[in-house]
């Protein structure tokens, strides 16, 4: 499928990539993502900063994309759902967020204003992307095969059409929006 | 130190459209772990030797180690964030966060390998998830994929249970 609106390729397209990221970089700052407490009292439910942030930007994302998904000028890119891999490695991924204090992303973000214990992080992170390189024969052997259901998207799994998975999704943020504001509502009063 | 922080909804409309350009334009996702894995297939050059790296199925398929687009993305990231504190006067070298010393106190060392491990936790699970909190939890999430949103609840549940485990049940502070 071509893509009408796509037209960034070659240098274009490396440009674009540092500018975009420098864009996501920016925002990550500026919403307070990259500071370690933000981002630790989000498990304690002392601040619910990466959840605002991460649960709008997936409702406007996914309409937006949604929307130009079915006028053909975008393409989804679907992971696939491997249950055991994406299960295990999702739950290493917490314990190392806490630990770290950062994401993959907040932390390179989190480095570049000055956080020398994301550069540890970043150490950190090298090796273990090289530790699962060396891994990758074995974990590909026994663990991504385990309830492998390739692409499968959430309206194929519920039986529903997409507006009613975008809505649901979009009710869902707000619905947890407006119990977040009750809890700080609450937090405050204390 | 404090930039003034943006509204979190606003950061995150916007990082939803930045995805919707990322997607139109560019005909791909937000992420963020395929590019540290192809920057750590370049770092493992000099222990594996270049053929080594070559040689290995994941950096061969999966994390080809060059300047493409998603490591450009995370230099992108660097040069957004430290423009973003330069420019709010928030650019400072320290190690310090007040919810790690008030549990663990002020020793740089046990802070620094505590983030080692946890960055090597981090990206080992993200690898092995295939996505980490851009391109499992915000890029998958937002295309209704069903493994985003198995990663997004696993990893909320896991770091929850790892936040009470190392800090306890603290409400102060």
């Amino acid at each position: 499928m071509a893509l009408p609106l796509a037209f960034l390729t070659g240098p274009e397209l490396l440009g674009a990539a540092v500018l975009f990221g420098a864009l996501f970089g920016f925002l990550l700052h500026r919403g307070g993502l990259t500071d370690f407490d933000v981002i630790v009292r989000l498990f304690q439910f002392r601040d619910f900063t990466v959840l605002k942030v991460m649960l709008t930007a997936i409702a406007v994302g996914g309409v937006g994309i949604a929307l130009l998904h079915g006028q053909d000028l975008a393409q989804f890119h679907i992971k696939p759902l491997n249950l055991l891999a994406v299960g295990l490695g999702a739950a290493i991924f917490g314990v190392g967020m806490v630990l770290y204090g950062y994401c993959p992303g907040t932390g390179l973000a989190a480095l570049a204003t000055g956080r020398m214990d994301a550069l540890a992080g970043l150490g950190g992170m090298l090796v273990g992307g090289i530790a699962y390189a060396l891994s990758f024969d074995w974990v590909a052997a026994n663990v991504l095969p385990v309830g492998a259901y390739g692409k499968l998207r959430l309206p194929e799994l519920l039986g529903l059409p997409d507006w009613v998975c975008y809505t649901g999704l979009v009710a869902m943020a707000l619905g947890i929006f407006a119990l977040v504001a009750k809890a700080e509502k609450k937090a405050n009063l204390r | 130190m404090k930039t003034p922080r943006w509204n979190p909804y606003l950061v995150g409309a916007l990082i939803g459209l930045l995805s919707v350009l990322t997607f139109s334009l560019a005909n791909k996702p937000l992420g963020m772990s395929t590019g540290l894995a192809q920057a750590a297939g370049a770092c493992a050059v000099p222990f594996l030797g270049a053929e080594g790296v070559a040689q290995n199925t994941y950096w061969a398929k999966s994390a080809i180690p060059a300047w493409d687009y998603s490591t450009l993305f995370l230099v992108g990231t660097m040069l957004g964030a430290f423009l973003s504190a330069v420019l709010g006067g928030a650019f400072q070298f320290t190690v310090d966060s007040s919810v790690w010393r008030a549990r663990f106190g002020t020793s740089k060392p046990k802070r620094l390998i505590a983030a080692f491990v946890g960055g090597f936790l981090a990206l080992y699970g993200a690898r092995l998830a295939d996505g980490c909190t851009s391109g499992h939890g915000i890029s998958g999430c937002l295309q209704l994929a069903v493994s985003g949103w198995l990663f997004f609840i696993v990893m909320f549940a896991s770091g929850i249970l790892t936040a009470r485990l190392l800090y306890g049940r603290s409400t102060q502070a």
